[in-house]
């Protein structure tokens, strides 16, 4: 079987073939970021147009790249939501396009989704599943009791977890991207200051708004006082803060649901090394459950991830049809 | 109009207090401060009382996330924070013309924002002090800043 996924969600337009589920044939993604360091941060070309200008030419490569022509594909899958409505329009259009040209079926898939079932690449998964989404979009634990049931457990309050790093980096002057600057200078330094612990309502959601501050407060502080601090250390403190929060949630949520058979992770912050020597800790820990960190080809914004999903939805019947329409909150299920 | 802040339960009282004042409005209301200001929390408590029932987090990623208030009417929460430097149309006059739009880091995005919105500037003191401005910029923003009473 194979599915030709599109994924516009946001600052990423791609376009991705991928056979029986397992075995991408093609992948491409044409990144639109422009790493402006100068503003310290990613500057992204949201603009449908940018979209508009990508797709097709993503379209082309991929199926160039696989080796195959429309004839040969069995479902077009896109992403219809959450993101940004007028990216997600771009992929919506011309997958809907793709489909009644050549008479395919038209899967909508859920962005998040995409991100859990890349895991598929590497593992089987075997359910009951908690999956833990990290990103600079994203923070969440859902639990799937089987293959096409959703529960978000829990979910960040305010900022995503790549959010509170890349800010976090350009409130220490480390530049962009924030994530792989702060693991690497906090490998150098020692947990020793004393960050604000976050606070949220709800056992398994989370929150790093107020870290972030924290962190922010804390350098104000100590320039108000005159004195000095070891920017190794509070990076190495706001990680290690960052990511208790992520794993104490996880354990309350293993300990709650003793069903849980597989533990997996997507999104970006997954390449993050302290995060993944922390899942090797749980691994120890619950050594009745499965722990599976993917690879980042996997991580990423990217359509195989949406060429599996859709292979999984298309497998359980989900369709679209002509009046299928992009959703920019939309919800999992 | 000046409001001093001592606690995060007095943002969210703001907060609530102007949502009464903006409920059934077409409007726009730009929020300016640092990282850590309180934008997102004024924001939460602000959807809250307009009736949003899901969660209100960081649209700091995906640039403009969509809400539904009380009786559906759609409340935008624009951060153009990763917009700095850039001038691109994103359509976000579609947000303007309709329900409540709370739009963070607007300095990004100036000259797309209507004439006429309010505007609330969150100035930083020690730990949770915060002196905010609030100002109107047009008769419907003035119609709701004046009146606000503390």
């Amino acid at each position: 079987m194979i599915i030709i996924g599109i994924e516009s969600s946001c600052d990423e337009t791609a376009v991705a073939v991928v056979k029986d589920k397992k075995e991408v044939l093609s992948s491409v993604v044409a990144s639109q970021i422009d790493v402006h360091t100068e503003f310290g941060g990613v500057v992204p070309e949201v603009a449908s147009r940018i979209h508009v200008e990508n797709i097709s030419y993503c379209i082309e490569k991929a199926l160039k790249d696989a080796n195959i022509t429309m004839e040969d594909v069995d479902a077009v899958a896109v992403t219809q939501g959450p993101g940004l409505i007028g990216c997600l329009h771009v992929g919506v259009q011309a997958a809907k396009t793709l489909a009644f040209a050549y008479h395919k079926p038209l899967v909508p898939v859920h962005h998040l989704a995409g991100h859990i079932y890349a895991n598929e690449l590497v593992v089987d998964m075997k359910y009951p599943v908690l999956a833990l989404v990290v990103s600079g979009g994203n923070t969440e634990l859902v639990y799937m009791k089987d293959e096409t049931s959703f529960e978000i457990l829990g979910e960040t309050q305010d900022d995503a977890i790549g959010e509170a790093f890349d800010k976090v980096a350009r409130v220490l002057g480390l530049g962009y991207p924030g994530g792989p600057k702060i693991d690497k200078l906090a490998k150098e330094g020692k947990p020793v200051y004393e960050l604000a612990k976050p606070k949220t309502q709800g056992r398994y959601d989370f929150s790093f708004s107020g870290l972030k501050s924290s962190v922010l407060q804390f350098t104000k502080r100590m320039e108000r006082q005159g004195k000095t601090f070891d920017m190794a250390d509070l990076a190495c403190s706001f990680q290690e803060c960052a990511l208790d929060e992520i794993f104490s949630r996880v354990r309350a949520v293993l300990d709650d649901h003793k069903d849980i058979r597989h533990f997996v992770v997507g999104g970006g912050v997954s390449a993050n090394s302290r995060l993944r020597e922390k899942v090797e800790e749980l691994r120890n820990e619950y050594p009745e459950v499965e722990f599976t960190v993917p690879p980042m080809y996997c991580c990423t914004d990217n359509a195989s991830m949406i060429g599996v999903a859709g292979t999984i939805a298309y497998l359980s019947g989900r369709r679209g049809n002509a009046s299928l329409t992009a959703d920019s909150s939309l919800e999992i299920q | 109009m000046k409001i001093e802040i001592h606690s995060l339960q007095e943002t969210q009282e703001f907060a609530t207090k102007m949502a009464d004042l903006c409920r059934n409005k077409q409007l726009v209301i730009t929020l300016d401060g640092d990282l850590g200001a309180g934008k997102t929390t004024w924001t939460k408590s602000f959807g809250k009382a307009l009736g949003v029932k899901n969660v209100i987090n960081s649209p700091t990623f995906t640039i403009l996330k969509d809400y539904k208030q009380e009786g559906g009417v759609p409340f935008h929460h624009i951060d153009a924070y990763r917009l700095e430097g850039k001038c691109q149309d994103l359509g976000f006059e579609d947000c303007f013309d309709e329900g409540i739009t709370v739009v963070e880091w607007s300095e990004f995005i100036e000259d797309q924002l209507p004439q006429d919105h309010i505007k609330i500037s969150f100035e930083e003191g020690i730990d949770e002090n915060r002196t905010v401005t609030l100002e109107y910029t047009g008769p419907v923003s003035k119609s709701i800043v004046e009146a606000y009473h503390d």
